[in-house]
């Protein structure tokens, strides 16, 4: 995992559920074969209702597969959210349809429990926590920088930094990449 | 310590464990289903080889229920992959999809196949694997990569939750089910009220209650952001599972001393029916407050709300009486479905009450409780305003964006059916 991240911003707001990170209909896909699993960036918070879609102004898709963005389908290279980001169901599909899109970090106030885990332990992203409400500082679109190490969040944009809060026990399978990384360096399972 | 602290020591090996430790603890039974377990068996080949076995055969069960009644060809596949690797490593409780062994919603399948048992550890690809902690065990719904790590190792790291405590004292009257309990508790707690944490129920109205009920309770536990739902086992949990299984068990209560997040009590005398409004479960309404509100269709079924308790709380409203609106009535598992037709009310069996009050009745799955392919019963596609038993109504869960979905007792979806509109079942039971 990269120790410092830096794009544009997507702002979203409280409880976006895994439903909305991606539809339920979607997840009969492969998450292996190529074809199929590229589909899971490209809908990568499709049913965020549009008028969240991008705060504050809303009506921005997170991806677009028929851009051309040398095949990441979405711009966007850190989510911005409120409290309890991605609650709902334990798909570990909404991570996965995250990072498939391009985007490898999530701040937000707060996370669903499963989704953090689903984050760290599949090595799909970095779910950081915020002490403070971070989506009425930062605009969609904003150059944000992320530093993972120290925990902070730099927005270029408005030259402002924020501190935020340390990924604690869980930051040693961070640092591995996953959990099965971090199982073989504490040998319970074999290398 | 609680409940849920003791079964996590003594899965840890340890003595003791306290709130905030992270430990890795032995994994008793593993569940997986359709959507998950084809991706979480991916993972496991490519971390432990193509030709690994799994860590025990005896307790790795899976269950399909999602996709089954479709023709996406991708749910097809996707039931393949299981199949294939049931017959490669010989698994023992694999329940596949159109054979006998079929049954339907896991959580409630785990039950009636006697994988619930007090003092365990249940581990689920599924958020609501919660459901199974009615039975005084600790279980938790974890992704892919948690089941691969734990179908290789049988472990899984946790970190030791606080519990919270909900008493339930007082005697239910019959206008109430445990959904309006657990919709009231998730309205003033909220969908984050118990992020990380166990959310352990007790009190007399709580063990009034068979295991069905006792299951809805746990099963919305994840609506509240609890890591898991857990009711400590008494004699009514014994006889179930005894009836289904001869496996050893053990019965464990929290420590007369143990610590506690918070407590929460509730006279359930004094409850009233509740819906949660779309579109998220904590969005609390008494049915008093919503009466009235005009309904495209009626959904009874899940894993929350397709329980044999539901369907016969529903029949004893809908009996003698059509619907006036489209409503769905899905069995969560085949022996729910089973008991359809032996189940009476005066002689008549539940499935022609239904029938004959004009309900659509589906085949044991998940269906349009989490929306799924197109063609998937009782899913929604356009603007439909539902009032239904299952456990979620987030935007586009129940498959159209722009549906809204109200959730609801048995009780309180069944009288809102003979109206057309949201309506008090206090109003119709006689
Ligand atoms: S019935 Fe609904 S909530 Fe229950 S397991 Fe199926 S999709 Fe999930």
């Amino acid at each position: 995992m990269d120790k410092t991240v830096r794009g544009p911003a997507y702002v979203v707001g409280d409880s976006v559920d895994t439903d909305q990170i991606i539809p339920a209909e979607h997840l009969v896909y492969s998450m292996t074969e190529p074809d199929e699993r590229r589909l899971y960036g490209c809908y990568a918070m499709s049913a965020v209702p549009p008028a969240g879609q991008g705060l504050p102004t809303g009506n921005t898709p997170f991806a677009d597969c028929d851009a051309d963005r040398e095949g990441l389908p979405s711009r966007f290279k850190v989510i911005v959210a409120g409290g309890n980001f991605g609650c709902g169901s334990s798909r570990e599909h909404a991570p996965f349809a995250i990072s498939e899109a391009g985007c490898r970090v999530v701040v937000a106030e707060s996370f669903a429990r499963i989704f953090f885990r689903n984050a760290v332990d599949g090595g799909f992203l970095v779910p950081i926590e915020s002490p403070q409400r971070l989506i009425d500082r930062i605009r969609t679109g904003d150059d944000v920088e992320v530093d993972v190490d120290s925990a902070t969040l730099t927005n270029h944009t408005t030259e402002e930094t924020f501190l935020l809060k340390p990924l604690g026990e869980v930051a040693e399978i961070v640092r591995a990449g996953s959990v099965f990384e971090y199982a073989r360096q504490k040998g319970l399972i074999p290398s | 310590m609680t409940l849920t602290e003791k079964i996590i020591a003594r899965h840890a090996g340890r003595d003791r464990v306290a709130p905030g430790e992270h430990v890795w603890i032995d994994i008793d039974v593993l569940m997986t289903h359709d959507v998950c377990g084809p991706p979480t068996i991916d993972i496991f080949k490519r971390e432990f080889g193509e030709a690994a076995r799994v860590w025990d055969k005896e307790k790795l069960v899976i269950m399909p229920d999602h996709y089954i009644f479709t023709a996406n060809k991708h749910a097809h596949r996707n039931l393949e992959v299981l199949r294939a690797f049931a017959s490669d490593q010989k698994l023992p409780h694999f329940y596949d999809a159109f054979s006998d062994r079929y049954k339907g919603v896991c959580h409630v399948g785990l039950a009636e196949e006697g994988f619930n048992r007090p003092g365990s550890t249940l581990i689920g690809t599924d958020s609501h694997t919660c459901t199974s902690g009615a039975f005084g065990l600790f279980s938790t719904g974890v992704g892919n990569t948690d089941a691969a790590l734990i179908m290789g190792t049988g472990k899984l790291w946790v970190r030791v939750p606080e519990t919270m405590r909900f008493v339930f004292e007082g005697t239910l009257p019959p206008y109430l089910m445990a959904k309006d309990l657990i919709l009231s508790v998730i309205g003033d707690i909220g969908v984050d009220g118990a992020t990380y944490r166990a959310m352990e129920f007790d009190g007399h109205a709580v063990y009034d209650l068979g295991m069905p009920e006792r299951m809805t309770l746990t099963n919305m536990a994840i609506e509240a952001g609890g890591k898991n739902g857990i009711i400590a086992a008494d004699d009514v949990t014994v006889a179930y599972v005894k009836e289904r299984t001869d496996a050893a068990f053990e019965v464990l209560h929290s420590a007369p001393d143990a610590r506690f997040h918070s407590e929460y009590r509730y006279d359930v005398s004094e409850m009233e029916p509740v819906v949660a409004k779309p579109h998220s479960p904590d969005n609390r309404a008494t049915v008093s407050e919503v009466a009235g509100t005009r309904l495209d269709r009626c959904y009874i079924g899940s894993c929350t709300g397709g329980k044999l308790e539901d369907f016969v709380a529903a029949a004893s409203i809908l009996r003698g009486n059509e619907v006036r609106v489209d409503t769905y009535v899905v069995p969560a598992s085949t022996e729910v479905d089973r008991a359809l037709d032996t189940q009476q009310i005066d002689g008549v069996t539940l499935r022609e009450i239904f029938e004959r009050s004009g309900c659509k009745i589906g085949q044991s799955s998940c269906a349009a409780c989490l929306g799924g392919p197109p063609d998937t019963f009782g899913r929604t596609h356009g603007t439909e305003v539902v009032i239904s038993t299952t456990n979620r109504n987030f935007p586009g869960r129940m498959g159209s964006k722009s549906s809204s979905v109200f959730l609801a007792s048995a009780l309180t979806v069944a009288a809102s059916a003979l109206h057309g509109v949201i309506s008090d079942p206090r109003e119709v039971l006689v």
